[in-house]
């Protein structure tokens, strides 16, 4: 994804990241819940210059039929990106890359979702990258989260997601695309942060074991961060004084 | 892969019944990985080649290389992929046609697990920057399952790449053409082990096998270097582990994989 610039600081000597974070700050972060009019219950997030909309539909029935369960409800998670939403265009079809995120969200939302008081039926989960700038499926994951809780589907606990990883020898939180492109390490992190349970964990990246360990713990506190945010997108919508 | 009977639910009890006695269905200790068996050169037209049974898991690794065009913004690199396919004789459940998200899934942890370890050199695979570069492909397949694919699929990758032979290539007449008496070995700079732990209740196990894998709740792979670095990590399942076990998990695959990468290390010396 774009041209890799050999000259940008990563992080200069008073501890300034090349968009002008501190080390543990993340991006301009803002949900909204809701706005889609069809959906049963619906996000918008933008987490720095990521764009990512999110439509939740059901408990319905399951088409086709064979894919439904009696013991338990199913969740269906498609992460896809629009063409224009990256620097070259992406071909419309699901890549091989949207179809593993879609995977890892989905398995990070089901210990989040009752789904066992909904057998036979089906919750789907849409989400569109509208706009991409590094970390898509933690703000994908993030905003999933809250159109699940805005279609009033019984759940656990909400799941907050974010990336750390490191830049330039440093543990940093909230991995931008510049980042990940030229970083060392990038470790997205959805989190639970009611029942502090990891339900999305990834890396690529080389991290001394000591690295590790403070990096989960550096993602794990950035998504209690998210959380507030997460929880206050709803409040904003049912109780706040915004009109929707 | 991961396809759940009825008695896998009765199976999930009893797994369930050991573990709270600390012992596995098949007797090994917690944090023990199955019998690894490596059978390098198992294809000797490839470049190099790996069967590799884990357990019950049966699965078999071919590496072939040769020029190809670069990608165009990295020119002075050589290409290295890795891909992973379950074979309809694998499973009763596999089918043929496209690959599914679970095994979709497999081929990118296994192959984001050798590249992140920068095990295959690419810088010294140009034959001619920009214009001609070398293409390392390990392709895996699946032959006989019982479960963890993932470390199955990996060790294989490994063992076949740290015994490739690669010829050496330069350009006549603006082509690739093979240099007669050039062959030597494919430059790798580190040996990745991955190690798959399940959760079981509040139980990690180390290389799920089969039922264990269709009874647990969810799992990660983790991949370390030669150095015991971490150099990838992937989650997978319904549910979640806490920041400690997740720790504790760290500290697994970097003991369990230093042993299994002794392993690897003896095999790439005998086929010397």
């Amino acid at each position: 994804m774009g041209g890799r610039d050999a000259t940008m600081v990563l992080l200069d000597e008073n501890g300034i990241r090349c968009d002008g974070r501190k080390i543990d700050e993340p991006r301009k972060i803002v949900i909204k819940a809701g706005g889609l009019k069809n959906a049963d219950g619906s996000a918008y997030i933008e987490f720095g210059d990521n764009k990512i909309l999110v439509g939740v539909f059901g408990p319905r029935d399951v088409h086709p039929k064979h894919m439904s369960n009696t013991d338990t409800g199913i969740l269906r998670v498609r992460y896809h990106m629009e063409p224009f939403s990256v620097g070259e265009r992406k071909r419309p079809a699901p890549s091989r890359r949207e179809i593993e995120i879609s995977k890892v969200i989905k398995e990070a939302l089901e210990p989040a979702v009752m789904l066992e008081k909904f057998p036979r039926t089906a919750v789907d989960v849409f989400i569109e990258v509208l706009q991409a700038d590094g970390g898509t499926r933690c703000a994908a994951l993030t905003a999933a989260s809250v159109a699940l809780a805005d279609a009033g589907i019984p759940m656990r606990d909400m799941v907050a997601a974010i990336a750390s990883g490191k830049v330039a020898d440093t543990i940093v939180l909230d991995v931008n695309n510049e980042e990940d492109q030229a970083g060392q390490a990038d470790m997205p992190i959805g989190y639970m942060p009611s029942l502090k349970k990891i339900t999305l964990l990834q890396l690529d990246g080389v991290l001394t074991p000591e690295e590790y360990k403070k990096c989960v713990d550096v993602g794990v506190k950035g998504c209690e961060v998210v959380y507030e945010l997460q929880k206050k997108a709803l409040h904003d919508k049912y109780f706040g004084n915004r009109s929707n | 892969m991961a396809t759940v009977s009825v008695i896998d639910e009765l199976k999930k009890a009893q797994i369930l019944e050991l573990l709270e006695q600390g012992k596995r269905v098949d007797g090994r200790a917690l944090d023990e990985p199955r019998e690894i068996k490596i059978e390098i050169n198992a294809i000797p037209k490839a470049n190099g080649s790996a069967r590799v049974y884990l357990g019950d898991t049966d699965v078999l690794c071919g590496v072939k290389i040769q020029p190809d065009r670069p990608f165009p913004d990295v020119g002075d690199k050589g290409m290295f992929m890795c891909t992973a396919e379950l074979l309809p004789l694998s499973h009763p459940t596999v089918e043929t046609g496209p690959p599914r998200d679970d095994v979709i899934e497999l081929a990118r942890v296994v192959d984001r697990g050798i590249r992140e370890s920068h095990m295959v050199d690419v810088s010294q695979l140009v034959i001619e920057k920009d214009k001609s570069v070398v293409g390392v492909f390990a392709d895996v397949v699946a032959i006989d399952y019982d479960g963890n694919y993932f470390d199955a699929c990996s060790y294989a990758a490994t063992a076949a790449l740290l015994t490739s032979k690669t010829p050496t290539w330069e350009m006549v007449d603006d082509q690739p053409t093979v240099v007669e008496g050039g062959e030597k070995q494919l430059p790798t700079s580190t040996i990745p082990v991955s190690v798959t732990m399940g959760k079981i209740g509040n139980h990690i196990v180390v290389d799920p096998n089969g039922d264990e894998w269709a009874s647990m709740d969810c799992r990660v792979t983790i991949t370390t270097d030669s150095d015991g670095h971490i150099v990838a990590l992937q989650k997978g399942g319904s549910d979640g582990f806490t920041q400690d076990e997740i720790n504790q998990c760290g500290d697994l695959s970097i003991k369990v994989g230093a042993k299994i990468r002794e392993q690897l290390k003896s095999a790439q010396q005998e086929s010397q």
